[in-house]
């Protein structure tokens, strides 16, 4: 039976120039997302068809929880948002295919998104409000004995929102992906282990529809949640120390 | 399923080239009824957060990556301290606790138990 981590192997495709199945994946879901949406809106009309109707609820979708969080001025990190909203979603949603890679269970490429977000948040919360950013690091209402130390801790909490951030998109979609592959092994190793045994195969099997549900599920909502962190950390940039 | 008051809000800030007042009437009540469907979903907003992500399993990944993230950055941040000064074991230590306590921060934030009057206490 190959191991369930087997398909989280990064393996090279192209040596020379390191091209690999990851590479392959992340250029195969940009190329998705701007090749759709490109085709999507090819015919804008006013009244859209099937195809722009889908792009233009993803581009309301993720409008509103924008704006939702960050407000109107959120709006100027829209495209940000999108990409990054597509991007998950699409390399989570590719993921799912039989066979293929799935680039978000690499925490690399989580944590180099997670850090693209907070990259901006920090670059952006200093150019616009300059020291008055560090006010985000000192809560109102504490007592002024104490106060080093929140400043302390409410730093760590702020260095460690890339790596939550990261931390549970990948870890949803590898547990995700190794749940399927150890219920998928199980119909296979139970059948081979003789008649008594062959007659519970249906339940992993079962266990193994349902948990691909599931995991369809979990796709959309991993993605939807990281974009709704991006947009609240993007508030914090925005109006520091509320 | 598209939402239409979003694209009209952006439809509305366009300056408009003609100044008819059949228009800004018009305008005016289409933000009469933008300013009701955005407070519908202001107060409809609060409710609808605890069962979008209901599912516990996704809860419990949550909060555990809130509370794993907390320690795993005090964790680096004292190794990094003691990388710099030499100061071995201590900076590792202290930041530690540290980050077990901004992990726990973290924890009860996303958990909505603790609301500080900073804005990340939304989600």
């Amino acid at each position: 039976m190959a191991s369930p981590i087997e398909q989280f192997q990064v393996k090279p495709i192209i040596p020379i120039i390191n091209f690999t199945n990851s590479s392959l994946f992340m250029i195969g879901s940009a190329a998705l997302i701007v090749g759709g949406l490109l085709l999507a809106t090819r015919n804008r009309s006013l009244i859209p068809g099937r195809a722009q109707s889908v792009a233009e609820i993803l581009h309301d979708f993720v409008a509103t929880t924008l704006t939702d969080t960050a407000g109107r001025e959120g709006m100027k990190f829209f495209p940000f948002v999108f990409s990054l909203f597509m991007f998950v979603l699409t390399a989570n949603l590719l993921g799912m295919m039989p066979g293929f890679f799935t680039v978000t269970s690499q925490i690399v490429v989580t944590f180099a998104l997670a850090l693209l977000v907070i990259g901006t948040v920090v670059i952006y919360g200093f150019v616009k409000h300059g020291f008055h950013f560090l006010g985000l690091f000192v809560p109102s209402g504490v007592p002024k004995w104490l106060l080093p130390f929140i400043v302390v801790i409410e730093i760590i909490s702020f260095l460690s929102r890339p790596i939550s951030l990261s931390l549970r998109l990948f870890a949803n979609m590898l547990a995700g992906h190794i749940a399927l592959k150890v219920f998928g092994g199980f119909v296979v190793s139970l059948g081979a282990a003789g008649i008594g045994f062959a007659l519970l195969t249906p339940l992993p099997l079962l266990m193994a529809v349902a948990i691909t549900a599931l995991e369809f599920l979990v796709a959309g909502v991993q993605a939807y949640v990281f974009t709704v962190l991006t947009c609240i950390y993007l508030n914090d940039a925005l109006h520091p120390g509320h | 399923m598209a939402d239409p008051t979003q694209r009209n809000g952006e439809d509305e800030r366009k300056p408009s080239g003609s100044d008819d007042a059949d228009l800004s009437a018009r305008l005016s009540s289409l933000n009469a009824r933008i300013t009701k469907a955005s407070a519908q979903r202001a107060e409809a907003e609060p409710r609808d957060r605890p069962t979008s992500d209901s599912s516990a399993i996704g809860q419990a990944f949550r909060l555990t990556a809130e509370f794993i993230s907390g320690v795993l950055a005090g964790g680096v941040i004292g190794w990094l301290v003691d990388h710099q000064f030499g100061s071995s074991p201590w900076g590792l230590i202290v930041c530690l606790l540290l980050g077990f306590c901004a992990g726990m921060l973290n924890l009860l934030r996303a958990a909505g138990v603790v609301k500080t009057a900073r804005s990340d206490d939304k989600q």
